[in-house]
């Protein structure tokens, strides 16, 4: 899981929907687990879209379609909102998605990818529907995702956009590491503040 | 120059991160048996212990059924789900109110009725309507499970600072209009996502003039429309309501408490980054048409049409009402709907049964609804009782299931099936959301039982 991250260049699959929920990404009847089985999750990533009520594929659900692949997924805007499950991160990181572009993430999906070192990248709306239309043009075209330079280019096209990121999280991605190893560090700091904080129970 | 959350948020700052973000101390961490296993598990594999047990709180709620809580639950993963949750409290030497205990309940009702959220306070919980609890002036929010994590580990947790939002809500609620109708209109303007990145005050005499389990309402729907978090301002309305509760202060404790919480309000002076008004008597009973909440609109309006739409926002209604299987234009009253669910961390609380009792009583249920009223906790269900909405209710063809989060989110057996319509008061009408193929129709107790009643969708101020 704390795969290391730098550039990361592949073909793309593309969701052209608005305000995809968590409810979708994974339903709640999978969230009985009680251990981190990325593969189950992953195995019922969109599973309600891809899947039939009577449990055949759905043939019209773009991760049936043979003709688009990648770690990257395109989504449109408002991606993540709802519950905060981070069960929805897990399926799109068991899955194989190592990158998710949208225009617009919910506030806490988007920490439930980073923690889980899947990179949500913020676009602008003009930025994300020329990449749906040229992906559409030639599914094997490529992304490429640079964290170190906090870039995004769709290849096709040569357009490039930066996103943003804070430095210590992007600090954390590039190494593998996670804000429980710093909090724990920090444990210290903790216990000054509790000694300096006039307590308000 | 602060706003109310501003004075919470910065009382509670351990350390900002250089480059980074803000090391936050957490006051109240609740626990439940979905979101933490994988959390506790951590700790195990770190081989850390719990930093401030005493901090943290944990109950059952979402897979428990709402029948027979006094046996074994049938369903075996379900079962090893909550029995993890009881494990993990024992071994880490955390409180736990398990199924049967009289504290037992959703842990967003049980949070505020116990006395264990208080003004002031940071709240936090792996589940997004944590933002209920901001309904007593605290900074609550909800996280993933690597954050409960690192609340466990810590008591801290590492957040950017969200910025600030105030809307305001003047006038006078409508005969019929309630706090559930208030968040639905602010969805139907703002949309899902027009408050994401912000924290939101609620502020106005409208808000003001609500009850603490209306104010409860109001912020649990903060997040869906994006909102970190949501807050009320504490009042004497909620001392009233907090007095005397299992675990507020007690005796001269209170008083200084008290004392403390009068000042928690945003200045006179305050700049938010962002203002938005609305005024009461625009605001009529609502009822959602969608497959997010912030579809909705006034139980008297029509379904809008796609002039104007962009091809992806085109895609995404076209793709809602297919599912739903509703038209474009049309209007809902007088459909024939299927299921009726009252209950949830949105509208499980006392004076939800209250309403809903006040349009069942001397009517009877109709032949065609199936319904489910499932109330938020053991405290609940006992107020139901003392109250005698229990007799109101059996009397007109109802019957009160036992405690859980339900058909919410059907994680137990409530499931609405595939193509029927649920008239629900719950806090999310996504596909699926209430059982594979189940369509939501999101609305207040009062419209919920005026179409329980009725069996058809119904304009709740008829009944009145």
């Amino acid at each position: 899981m704390k795969q290391k991250f730098n550039v990361i260049t592949s073909t793309c699959v593309p969701l052209p929907l608005e305000n995809v929920d968590t409810d979708q990404i994974i339903p709640a009847r999978f969230l009985k687990a009680t251990t981190r089985e990325e593969k189950f999750f992953g195995d019922n990533l969109f599973r309600d879209w891809r899947y039939n009520a009577d449990g055949s594929l759905n043939q019209d659900f773009v991760l049936n379609d043979p003709t688009y692949g990648g770690q990257i997924l395109v989504a449109g805007k408002n991606f993540g909102s709802g519950s905060s499950r981070e069960h929805a991160a897990w399926a799109i990181a068991g899955y194989g998605f190592r990158v998710v572009v949208s225009s617009f993430f919910a506030d806490i999906h988007k920490n439930n990818e980073l923690n889980n070192f899947v990179l949500p990248v913020v676009v602008s709306e003009s930025f994300l529907q020329e990449l749906f239309d040229s992906i559409y043009k030639d599914p094997k075209m490529e992304v490429e995702v640079n964290l170190p330079a906090q870039t995004i280019t769709n290849k096709a096209t040569g357009r490039s956009e930066t996103f943003e990121i804070n430095a210590y999280k992007k600090h954390c991605l590039m190494n593998g590491l996670d804000d429980v190893d710093f909090l724990v560090e920090n444990r210290g700091k903790v216990e000054e503040y509790e000694r300096r904080s006039v307590h308000r129970e | 120059m602060k706003t109310l959350f501003d004075k919470i948020w910065d009382a509670h700052v351990v350390q900002q991160v250089e480059d980074g973000p803000i090391q936050l101390y957490i006051d109240r961490l609740y626990c439940h048996e979905v979101t933490s296993p994988q959390a506790f598990q951590g700790l195990r594999e770190r081989g850390l212990k719990c930093f401030r047990p005493d901090h943290i709180y944990c109950m059952p709620d979402h897979n428990t059924p709402t029948h027979d809580q006094d046996k074994p639950i049938e369903d075996p993963v379900s079962r090893t789900q909550v029995d993890t949750l009881a494990k993990n409290a024992e071994e880490f030497g955390l409180t736990h109110f398990g199924m049967m205990n009289p504290k037992n309940g959703i842990i967003h009702v049980v949070g505020p009725e116990r006395g264990l959220t208080l003004p002031g306070m940071t709240i936090v919980c792996g589940d997004s309507h944590t933002s209920t609890h901001g309904a007593v002036g605290a900074v609550a929010f909800g996280i993933g499970t690597s954050e409960v994590e690192m609340v466990l580990a810590s008591q801290c947790i590492l957040q950017t600072r969200p910025k600030t939002m105030r809307i305001t809500i003047d006038g006078t609620l409508g005969k019929g209009v309630t706090a559930k109708d208030v968040a639905l209109y602010m969805m139907s303007k703002m949309t899902t996502s027009g408050a994401t990145g912000y924290f939101v005050e609620y502020a106005g005499s409208a808000i003001r003039s609500l009850t603490m389990e209306g104010r409860l309402t109001l912020c649990n729907l903060s997040i869906e429309m994006g909102a970190r978090g949501g807050m009320v301002a504490p009042d004497e309305v909620t001392f009233e309501y907090l007095k005397g509760r299992d675990y507020a202060p007690k005796g001269e404790d209170w008083e200084k408490a008290v004392a403390y919480w009068r000042t928690l309000k945003s200045d006179d002076d305050a700049v938010f980054d962002k203002e938005v008004r609305f005024d009461a008597a625009d605001i009529e009973p609502m009822i959602t048409y969608g497959t997010n909440p912030g579809m909705g609109m006034g139980i008297t309006q029509h379904i809008p049409t796609t002039e104007g739409m962009g091809d992806v926002e085109r895609a995404s209604f076209e793709k809602s009402m297919a599912y739903m299987g509703f038209q474009p234009g049309e209007q809902l009253l007088g459909k024939p709907i299927d299921y009726v669910f009252l209950g949830a961390c949105t509208n499980g609380r006392i004076e939800d049964f209250r309403a809903f009792a006040s349009i069942a009583k001397g009517r009877r249920k109709a032949a065609n609804v199936t319904a489910w009223l499932v109330p938020g906790s053991w405290l609940v269900d006992a107020q139901i009782r003392e109250e005698g909405l229990d007799k109101v209710l059996e009397a007109a063809g109802f019957e009160i299931r036992q405690p859980g989060c339900s058909a919410c989110l059907a994680m137990n057996d409530d499931k609405i099936p595939a193509g029927k319509y649920a008239v629900s008061t719950s806090n999310r009408n996504f596909e699926g959301r209430q059982g594979p193929g189940s369509r939501t129709l999101l609305a207040s107790p009062l419209m919920a039982a005026a179409a329980a009643v009725t069996g058809v969708i119904t304009d709740p101020r008829e009944l009145l």
